[in-house]
C-alpha cells in the first residue's frame, strides 16, 4: 500500500522568494493531517502541489503512489479541493453550485442530483438549497465549498486554511463539517496557521516553517518534545509569589520562571504527575498560600515558539505566497 | 513494514463502492463551465443592460450627432455605412468583458477548483468561449435591430445579408479567444480591464465609423490592413449593394479572404496561448 503522500526534495521558487525548500515529508492514509505553519511558510505552495496546480522546479510529490507532474490527471481523480477563497459561483444556487461540481466530476445527471443533496444534508444547507449564493453567511459559503469539494466522494480532501477570515461560530460549524468527514473515511490533508485548529482537527501534525519541515508527529509527540510538563501556580501578590518560586527553586530541580503581572509561578516538571504532591508538600510546609496549582501539558503555541522561535501569529504584514 | 494504519480508523469505513471520479467528457465539462457562465451573466442583469445601453447611445451619438458632418461617401447614406461598421466593431465592445470575466474566475479560486478536477484544461476555456460567444452573439443581433430602427436598410440580397450576420457573429467569437487570452494573463480584473482598452485604437481607427481616406497618411496604413477594417468592409459589401461597391472599388472576396484568416489565425495563437497560462496560473 502506496504512503499518502510522499514528498522528496521538494523546491519551488517564486521570483525570488523561495517556497519551499527541499521539502521531504511522508504521510501515511488513514487519518487527518494538518500542515501547520506560520503566514509565507510554504504551506499553500505545498497544498497546490499536492491538488497538481502547481509543479515543483525540483524533487518529487507522489499522491498515493501517483506521480503529480507525470500524472496529473489520476491525482485528480482522488482528490477534492477547497482553496483559501470560497470557490462558489454566487449567481448560482447552493444546490446548481454542487450539481455542476458533481457533472464535472463525471457523474450523470440523476447521480449528481442524488449526492448534491446528500451533501446538502451533510452541510446543513437544506433550507438554503435553493437560494442563490449572493445570500450566504461567510460560514455557509465555507459549507458550501467545502461540499463542492466532497460531492465527488474524493479519497483525500485537501482544504487550504478552510476557516481563514471567519467569524467563531462560523469557524465552529466549519470545523464541525471537516470533522464529519473525517469520520465518514475521507482522508484530509489541510493547512493551518492556528494551533487550535490543528489541535482540533488534525491526528497527526506537520509544522513548516520557511519552506521546510520543521517538526511532525501527533499532537502529543509534538507536545512531548518540547520538554516537560508544567506545574503552575498563582498566588495573591508578587511577595507570596517571590516566596513560592524560593520554595520551587529548593527543590533543587529546575529553575521555576516567575511572572509578577500574572502573580504566576511555574516550574518545568519532568516527573510529571508525581511532582505535584512534592511541590504541594513542600509549599505546605513553608506555609506559602497560593490561589491555585496545576500540572499542565505545553500548549502547541508553546510547541510551535520552542520549534521555530517564533509566535504563529507573528508578521501578519507579510503575505501567503499566493502568487502560484 | 505492512502495519495498515487505515485499519485504526475509528468510524464507519468509507462507503463501499466508491470507485475514482472518471472525470466529465470533453463536452460534458465544457457545457457545465458554459452553463455557469452564462447563468452567472443572464443573472447579473446589470451587466447586460448597461453593455446593451452603452452601445445604443453610441450608434445614436454616431447616426445623429457625428454623422451629419462625414462626407466623402459617394452615393452612400452615413446610416448605411455606420450600421456595418459600427455592429461589427460592437463584438470587440461585447467581447472585452470575457477578459475581467476570466480575471474574476481565476481570482476568486474558480479556476482553482475547476483545474483540481479531472476534466481537460482546454474544456475549460472552450465553455468560457462558448458563453461569452454566445453574449457577443446576442450583442450583434440587439445592435443590428438597433440598426434598422436607425434607418439602415440593406442594399443586396438578403442571404448575403444573412451571412454577413454569420460573419459578424464568427469574428466576435475569433476575438473571444484573444479576450479570454488577456484575461489569463492580467492577473487581476482591474488590469484585463486595463488591457481591454486595446479595443479602442482597433475599433475606431478602422473604417467603421469614417472613411479611412479622410485619415492622416500616417494612419491609413494601420486603419486599411486592420482586422476590423477587413470585416467591416466584406460586411458592407454584402449588405450595402452597388453604392458600397462604387465606394470601396474591391469586390467581396477582397475583404472577406483577409477576415477569414483573421479568423482562423485568431484562434490558432490564442487558443493554445490560453491553455498554456492556464496551466500555468
Amino acid at each position: 500500500m502506496h504512503a499518502l503522500i510522499e514528498a522528496d526534495g521538494l523546491s519551488k521558487q517564486f521570483g525570488k522568494v523561495e517556497a519551499l525548500t527541499e521539502l521531504s515529508l511522508t504521510l501515511p492514509a488513514g487519518q487527518p493531517v494538518a500542515i501547520l505553519g506560520p503566514n509565507g511558510a510554504g504551506k499553500t505552495t505545498f497544498i497546490r502541489m499536492v491538488a497538481t496546480l502547481i509543479q515543483p522546479d525540483r524533487g518529487t510529490l507522489m499522491v498515493s503512489g501517483h506521480d503529480v507532474v507525470r500524472d496529473p490527471m489520476a491525482v485528480r481523480r482522488m482528490i477534492g479541493l477547497a482553496g483559501q477563497s470560497a470557490a462558489v459561483e454566487e449567481m448560482m444556487t447552493g444546490r446548481e453550485n454542487l450539481v455542476m461540481v458533481a457533472r464535472l466530476y463525471g457523474q450523470g445527471r440523476a447521480e449528481a442530483v442524488a449526492s448534491s443533496e446528500r451533501i446538502l444534508e451533510q452541510m446543513h444547507l437544506v433550507d438554503a438549497a435553493d437560494r442563490r449564493v449572493k445570500t450566504y453567511s461567510g460560514g455557509m459559503r465555507r459549507r458550501l465549498d467545502l461540499g463542492a469539494s466532497l460531492v465527488g466522494s474524493p479519497r483525500l480532501l485537501l482544504l487550504d486554511e478552510p476557516t481563514t477570515g471567519l467569524d467563531p461560530g462560523s469557524r465552529n460549524e466549519v470545523w464541525d463539517g471537516i470533522r464529519d468527514m473525517s469520520r465518514s473515511g475521507t482522508d484530509i490533508l489541510l493547512t493551518t496557521q492556528y494551533l487550535d485548529e490543528a489541535d482540533h482537527l488534525a491526528a497527526y501534525i506537520v509544522i513548516i516553517d520557511e519552506g521546510r519541515v520543521v517538526a511532525q508527529g501527533t499532537p502529543d509527540e509534538l507536545k512531548s518534545r518540547v520538554g516537560a510538563d508544567m506545574v503552575e501556580l498563582h498566588t495573591v501578590d508578587v511577595p507570596t509569589m517571590q516566596r513560592a518560586a524560593e520554595v520551587l527553586g529548593a527543590l533543587g530541580m529546575t529553575a521555576p520562571s516567575t511572572d509578577a503581572a500574572t502573580r504566576r509561578c511555574s516550574l518545568a516538571a519532568p516527573g510529571g504527575s508525581r511532582l505535584l504532591p512534592v511541590v504541594v508538600r513542600a509549599l505546605d510546609d513553608a506555609a506559602v498560600p497560593v490561589e491555585d496549582i496545576t500540572l499542565r501539558r505545553p500548549t502547541l503555541d508553546e510547541v510551535f515558539l520552542a520549534l521555530t522561535g517564533r509566535n504563529t501569529d507573528t508578521d501578519p504584514t507579510s503575505p501567503e505566497e499566493d502568487a502560484a | 513494514m505492512t502495519m495498515d494504519i487505515t485499519l485504526d480508523r475509528p468510524g464507519p469505513a468509507r462507503p463501499v463502492g466508491v470507485a475514482e471520479n472518471q472525470g466529465a467528457s470533453y463536452l460534458c465539462a465544457s457545457g457545465q463551465v458554459a452553463a455557469r457562465t452564462l447563468k452567472k451573466n443572464v443573472r447579473t442583469p446589470a451587466l447586460i443592460v448597461a453593455g446593451t445601453a452603452q452601445g445604443v447611445l453610441f450608434l445614436l451619438i454616431f447616426r445623429y450627432v457625428f454623422g451629419g458632418a462625414v462626407a466623402h461617401l459617394g452615393n452612400l447614406s452615413y446610416v448605411d455605412f455606420l450600421v456595418p461598421g459600427f455592429v461589427v466593431t460592437g463584438v470587440l465592445f461585447q467581447g472585452m468583458g470575457a477578459a475581467s470575466g476570466v480575471a474574476d474566475d481565476l481570482e476568486g479560486g474558480l479556476f482553482d477548483r475547476l483545474r483540481s478536477l479531472p476534466i481537460r484544461l482546454l474544456s475549460i476555456i472552450t465553455g468560457r468561449v462558448g458563453a461569452d460567444s454566445a453574449l457577443v452573439a446576442w450583442g450583434v443581433i440587439v445592435m443590428t435591430a438597433v440598426g434598422f430602427a436607425v434607418g439602415f436598410r440593406v442594399g443586396g440580397s438578403t442571404p448575403d445579408a444573412l451571412a454577413a450576420l454569420g460573419l459578424t457573429i464568427l469574428y466576435g467569437f475569433a476575438f473571444v479567444w484573444m479576450f479570454i487570452f488577456m484575461g489569463l494573463a492580467a492577473g487581476s480584473p482591474q488590469a484585463a480591464q486595463g488591457l481591454s482598452f486595446l479595443v479602442f485604437p482597433l475599433s475606431f481607427v478602422s473604417s467603421a465609423y469614417v472613411p479611412v481616406s479622410t485619415m492622416p497618411g500616417w494612419m491609413q496604413g494601420f486603419a486599411t490592413n486592420q482586422p476590423m477594417t477587413q470585416m467591416v468592409n466584406t460586411v458592407r459589401l454584402l449588405t450595402g449593394g452597388p453604392a458600397v461597391e462604387q465606394l470601396l472599388g474591391h469586390p467581396v472576396s477582397y475583404y472577406l479572404v483577409p477576415s477569414l484568416l483573421w479568423t482562423v489565425g485568431l484562434v490558432a495563437v490564442f487558443a493554445p496561448l490560453a491553455v498554456w497560462k492556464l496551466k500555468r496560473s
